[in-house]
């Protein structure tokens, strides 16, 4: 295998491995936590070092794993406390932790290979040279065996967990009704996203592993509404970032994680706009669609008001209506086409008249069935999430 | 399962809950017998959802014991199915209806068991009770608030369990929803189950329950809504708070 194939396929292995727990991290509205553990590994790794000397050792992913938990524990200690808001108690513990390991490294392990550039950025480029080597055979860079295992973990994790995990998220009360603790898979979920931020801090830092926990299953979150569905996306979502990410630092020869985190900051971006019910640009669509609807249902009463009354010439006459509906006039003509597209209006010279199938919509409207017109109209409902 | 020896499906002793010194409920004492249909009122922050979440084990109580047909909360797992609040769901979760009520079945399941054929069987069962078997493969995130309270009630159905406790089922729901939600309960009740309900609805009491539980951090009186549900009970469980209100008026 060349190393630029490894690289790519260490980034691959990472990113899928991170979107996995970061879609429970991102339903669960917990993605800061994310950013919390990713930071907090850090002091774990340095103590550990400094017991092993070895950077390899799998102490390392324990203790730093285990530090990623502790920073979960301190955190909702905090806001138990109810002395501190949630968002602050997770500013406050991560930096403290983060700040211990980096002074450790500064005093301690100047010399060596854990320097606080790397701990941010990663160095995937340098990957391929640290060779997982048993009885002399060489099988490959020793990162993606680990990443591959963290894979493998969270695959069987999640894999047997389906339900649990599901169910934990969706209703926590329910979960502890029916004899699931929450506390439990919540703590087991913490564990599955600190040994994945341990495992791809080596390769892309601490920063960017909340990159790709985060934004790939956002970006899943836009164009489907399932749950299976949004979790492999999520993965496919996140291998496609490496993919493109790798090309891009390739091509223009820039930092390999950084462009791997651009690129799933582009797709977030294109799902944001364009995705088909939930994006941006569908929103706006749908928004003024409902406008125009609302409209012309409020022309036609008001044409049912006024029409064989005295005063319809003034209220139902072209000219004024505007003015009686407190519209503009260009809005006015808008809604006015669109009645008389659905054959709810008719005009006679300047006068406009609700027709008998404007009549019954109109009745429809200010009788029950206006239950009906109410779940139409929350059947879109956009993303309340990111 | 049932121990006929109680006869009460659900007893409350010495119960007492708080949130940090703010006593939300104070030597609650109840005793539900198996059966009726029993309406919990009394004003706001007369800790009314805290006394069924203490009952289920999801709030823990200062002091005091709670009893599920004789045995203690703890060792009677299954034996109340729960209708909380819209709210306590995550709605933007992306799943369908038929996903949300299959989840009722997963405390049979155990861990690690997936569900299957049976468990979707009856799931649809219940949503057909309901009414919503037009709405199986609907995402949550688009039900209206009427729809939304029907899936709680067919998750909670799909339990099958012989007490059924239900927090504000009618708050901010439509009229025929109202209506179903009464009718399911009647035919609950029809099969011997026990149902509890937190109430904010004084007039619909004598029409829907006939027992009833007046509560306002204590348990001004429970029983029969033709012995309990009197104006003196009332006004002792709304009035008290009023007189708060008023001096606290004078007092600004």
């Amino acid at each position: 295998m060349s190393p630029e194939l490894e690289i790519v396929l260490i980034g691959v292995v990472t990113a899928v491995a991170a979107a996995l727990p970061g879609t429970y991290l991102v339903l669960r509205r917990t993605a800061l936590v994310s950013d919390a553990i990713s930071h907090a590994i850090l002091p774990g790794i340095v103590v550990a070092f400094f017991f092993t000397h070895d950077l390899n050792s799998p102490l390392l992913l324990v203790a730093a794993a285990a530090t990623g938990v502790l920073a979960v524990v301190l955190i909702e200690a905090l806001i138990r406390s109810r002395l501190v808001p949630e968002d602050a108690s997770i500013g406050l513990v991560f930096p403290a932790l983060f700040s211990i390991g980096v002074i450790l490294i500064s005093r301690y392990a100047g010399g060596v290979h854990l320097d606080t550039d790397s701990v941010l950025l990663g160095e995937l480029a340098f990957a391929p040279f640290d060779r997982l080597v048993l009885n002399g055979v060489d099988l490959g860079p020793r990162a993606l065996w680990t990443m591959g295992a963290i894979l493998i973990l969270n695959l069987v994790v999640i894999g047997l967990a389906w339900k649990e995990l599901k169910l934990a998220t969706v209703d926590a009360s329910l979960a502890a009704l029916l004899g699931f603790s929450p506390a439990l898979i919540h703590y087991s979920l913490m564990t599955m996203v600190s040994i994945t931020a341990v495992g791809a801090f080596d390769a892309v830092g601490s920063i960017l592993v909340v990159a790709l926990m985060i934004a790939p299953p956002a970006t899943a979150y836009l164009l489907v509404d399932r749950f299976a569905p949004m979790l492999w996306l999520g993965a496919i979502v996140a291998a496609a970032s490496a993919v493109l990410g790798y090309g891009v630092a390739f091509l223009l020869d820039v930092s390999i994680a950084g462009s791997m985190a651009g690129a799933c900051g582009l797709f977030f971006l294109i799902a944001f706009l364009f995705a088909p019910r939930r994006g941006l640009l569908a929103q706006g669509r749908r928004r003024a669609v409902q406008r125009l609807d609302l409209g012309v249902r409020m022309l036609v009463v008001h044409l049912l008001h006024h029409q064989d009354t005295e005063a319809a010439e003034e209220e139902c006459g072209l000219p004024r209506l505007h003015h009686h509906l407190k519209w503009s006039v260009g809005r006015t003509q808008q809604v006015v086409r669109e009645a008389e597209r659905r054959t709810l209006v008719e005009r006679s010279g300047e006068l406009l008249r609700a027709t008998d199938t404007g009549r019954r919509l109109a009745e429809a409207a200010v009788t029950g069935e206006f239950l009906i017109l109410n779940s139409a109209s929350c059947k879109n409902r956009g993303p309340k999430l990111v | 399962m049932q121990d006929a020896g109680s006869g009460w499906a659900l007893e409350v002793e010495d119960l007492t809950v708080a949130y940090a010194d703010q006593p939300v409920l104070w030597d609650v004492d109840l005793q539900v017998p198996a059966g009726v249909k029993m309406a919990i009122i009394g004003p706001n922050g007369a800790g009314k959802s805290t006394l069924v979440k203490a009952a289920m084990g999801l709030v823990r109580p200062v002091a005091g014991e709670v009893r599920i047909f004789g045995r203690p909360r703890e060792s009677a797992r299954g034996q109340i199915a729960y209708v909380p609040q819209r709210a306590t769901l995550s709605w933007d979760f992306p799943t369908d209806v038929l996903d949300v009520v299959t989840m009722g079945t997963y405390g049979r399941l155990g861990w690690f068991h997936r569900s299957g054929a049976v468990q979707r069987q009856l799931a649809e069962a219940a949503l057909e009770q309901v009414g919503m078997t037009a709405f199986l493969r609907r995402p949550i995130a688009e039900l209206s608030g009427g729809q939304q309270q029907r899936v709680l009630l067919g998750r909670a159905l799909v339990q099958d369990a012989p007490i059924n406790i239900l927090d504000e089922p009618f708050q901010g729901v439509d009229a025929p929803t109202e209506r179903a939600i009464i009718g399911v309960l009647d035919g609950l009740a029809e099969e011997g189950k026990t149902i509890i309900v937190v109430h904010h609805d004084l007039q619909t009491v004598p029409e829907y329950f006939d027992s009833v539980l007046l509560l306002n951090v204590r348990a001004i009186d429970s029983g029969p809504v033709s012995e309990v549900f009197t104006e003196e009970n009332l006004r002792l469980t709304f009035g008290g708070r009023v007189g708060v209100l008023e001096t606290r008026e004078i007092e600004v």
